[in-house]
């Protein structure tokens, strides 16, 4: 511990942490410092999560890690919180819908309901803990740091809509929670440790009596996690949350379902890689057909979608299950490329339900319905619009919404030039391109998964912004300011910047999925070599 | 003793999960906490069960590892608990607000028809 760069890691946690505190000491009548101090601390952690991912990327060898022991207890008995690409990937993304949402929410959300200041920063240090942490126990408790954020954020603004959808949401993740215990303590009673490293290296180790029961132990917890990632039968308290929250608030919660993708991708490749003898590989099979079903579904529910949040959350489900997906195929060269995935969708998803906020302002409520069950009976089209049409056609708010809407609707349908075609490329070309001899059932599965879900979106998008932009304005064009329009730029601007810089960004991620395919660099990382000899004997 | 705590974390679990599984928010709350409170059980028993042990130490006794109860499941309960009674705390307000909202205490915010 020396020098102010070690001390740069737990920067994360505590710049929001003590953001928000000083938000709830100045009271929420004084809104303008309230959201000056959120400014400040989203862009600090902007500014922080970019210098960690130099910090990740700079050692240049593929098991980089940087530990921080917390109290400066040694690995075993202290918490660690650990940054390596893969966090540092997560906390940039983090940062940056942070600062989005943040910046939307300061036109009008804000003012919506109490303590909306306080609660994103809760959030985004929960989301910040859950990606840095080391150890199993730390991890439950700032997912329910985040979660406890999040039912906050998911009622801002009240309505009858969100209380109900709220309600579920709730319920849902409480029993979640109570899944994640009992699988901690069995994971504990078993192996006898808490951190992530430790109990990787011990998995090898465990007796054969013990090792259906630790299993069983690992499997309930990947439930928890596949319940806030909404895998396919665990998941349909999604689309309905997501559709009634607020803008910025759903923006924030885009990234939450991959918080359950993260936590999959980060225990499932450590403990189950090829170091873990008897279990290698445990549950990866059910990985892949989850995360099929889950693709199905969400096809099923874009398609069905009648209003374009709805249309939002299930495309939530398409992305959370093609990354579940591709992470349970187990090839390095796949998981690369969910990554690059990963961190195109999130803003794409983010942006769009932003957009979703300002292309719905000016439309009657209703809208979206009475518009797909014209398509579906053929009702008459334009009642009474032969009166002509005098001035522009398409006021520029629209234009601007327009492109945004196409730009969102080429990234979540994977159509070229954006990155969401390169993540998916990325994706099946190493699935196809391994062996020359025979391409496996699975693979011809997800190529078709990948390919049908980018039609149904493209599909549902297109109806659903035929009728939004096309349409004969109904009455005034939605009154949009800059500083609403700026966050979804600035999400879209990160998607074309992952395009242009494919090739860096594209390095970054396969060196990612290498060292997560090889563990034995974050356990050396963590608990230091002399230790190693002497634990292992358990 | 591993019975009799088998057997409470069992009817626990179980009328938890009939009462979650209930369609009156009051029902579901009730459950949850049931279901916390197994849970907790649970935990706690992870850390070995004895019964007739010395609370730290036998009098006169040299202090020996063995004799002694894993102290982390117990600090894990600690913790738990006092998530678990936040969180279901907020259940409630939700609860109330939902009730306030529809005036009615199902869970889909409408009485089913028929």
């Amino acid at each position: 511990m020396s020098g102010w760069a070690d001390h740069l890691v737990i920067a994360p946690i505590v710049v929001p942490l003590v953001a928000g505190g000083l938000m709830m000491l100045a009271g929420e009548g004084r809104r303008g410092l309230n959201a000056a101090l959120g400014l400040a601390s989203t862009a600090a952690l902007v500014v922080l999560a970019l210098a960690l991912l130099r910090l990740a990327d700079a050692a240049g060898q593929d098991a980089a890690v940087r530990v921080y022991r917390l109290g400066d207890w040694p690995a075993l008995f202290g918490i660690v919180l650990v940054l390596d690409r893969l966090s540092a990937l997560m906390l940039a993304l983090t940062a940056v819908l942070g600062l989005a949402a943040l910046a939307f929410s300061l036109a009008r959300w804000h003012r919506a309901g109490a303590h909306f200041h306080p609660l994103l920063q809760f959030q985004l240090m929960g989301l910040n803990g859950a990606f840095l942490t080391g150890d199993l126990f730390n991890l439950f408790v700032f997912f329910e740091v985040l979660l406890a954020a999040s039912y906050g954020l998911a009622l801002h603004g009240s309505g009858t809509a969100r209380v109900r959808a709220g309600l579920h949401y709730v319920a849902i993740n409480l029993a979640a929670s109570l899944l994640f215990l009992v699988a901690v303590s069995v994971v504990y009673g078993i192996s006898g440790t808490l951190n992530m490293a430790d109990l990787a290296r011990r998995m090898a180790g465990v007796a054969a009596e013990d090792r259906a029961l630790l299993e069983a132990g690992l499997a309930v917890l990947g439930v928890a996690f596949l319940v806030k990632a909404a895998m396919w039968p665990v998941g349909f308290w999604l689309p309905p949350t997501y559709a009634a929250a607020s803008a910025p608030a759903a923006a924030i919660l885009s990234i939450l379902s991959k918080v359950g993708v993260y936590a999959v991708l980060r225990l499932w490749l450590l403990l189950f890689g090829g170091e873990a003898g008897a279990s290698a590989g445990f549950g990866g099979a059910w990985l892949t057909a989850g995360g099929l079903l889950t693709i199905a579904f969400g096809t099923a529910a874009v398609l069905a979608a009648q209003n374009m949040a709805r249309l939002a959350g299930a495309s939530v489900l398409v992305s959370s299950g093609t990354l579940l997906a591709a992470v349970g195929a187990a090839q390095v060269g796949v998981t690369g490329g969910a990554l690059f995935y990963l961190a195109s969708s999130v803003p794409a998803i983010a942006a769009f339900f932003l957009l979703i906020e300002l292309v719905e302002r000016g439309r009657e409520v209703g809208a979206d319905v009475l518009a797909v069950t014209r398509e579906a009976f053929g009702g008459d089209e334009h009642p009474e619009d032969d009166e002509e049409e005098v001035g522009v056609a398409i006021p520029a708010t629209m234009a601007v919404l327009g492109l945004g809407f196409m730009g969102c609707g080429l990234l979540l349908a994977g159509l070229p030039p954006l990155s969401g075609f390169l993540a998916k490329f990325a994706m099946l070309a190493p699935l196809f391109g391994a062996g020359g001899d025979g391409v496996s059932a699975t693979a011809w599965a997800l190529l078709a998964a990948l390919i049908l879900s980018g039609l149904a979106t493209v599909v549902a998008m297109a109806r659903a912004g035929v009728d939004a932009f096309w349409a004969s304005p109904a009455g005034d064009a939605p009154r949009v300011r800059v500083v609403e329009a700026a966050p979804v730029a600035l999400l879209l601007g990160v998607c074309v910047g992952l395009t242009v810089l494919a090739g860096p960004v594209m390095g970054y991620m396969e060196a990612t999925a290498r060292s997560l395919h090889a563990p034995q660099g974050y356990v050396a990382g963590v608990l230091p070599a002399p230790d190693a000899a002497a634990g292992a004997g358990r | 003793m591993e019975l009799v705590v088998a057997l409470a974390i069992g009817v626990l679990t179980g009328s938890g999960v009939w009462l979650v599984l209930r369609s009156r928010t009051f029902q579901v709350i009730i459950g949850l906490s049931l279901l916390s409170y197994a849970v907790n059980l649970f935990i706690f028993s992870t850390g070995g069960l004895r019964s007739g042990a010395a609370p730290i130490l036998e009098r006169g006794a040299a202090g020996d590892l063995a004799t002694h109860a894993d102290p982390v499941p117990q600090a894990l309960v600690l913790t738990a608990i006092v998530i678990g009674f936040a969180t279901t705390a907020l259940f409630l307000v939700v609860l109330l607000a939902v009730r306030g909202l529809t005036g009615t205490d199902h869970v889909d915010g409408r009485e089913r028809e028929g």
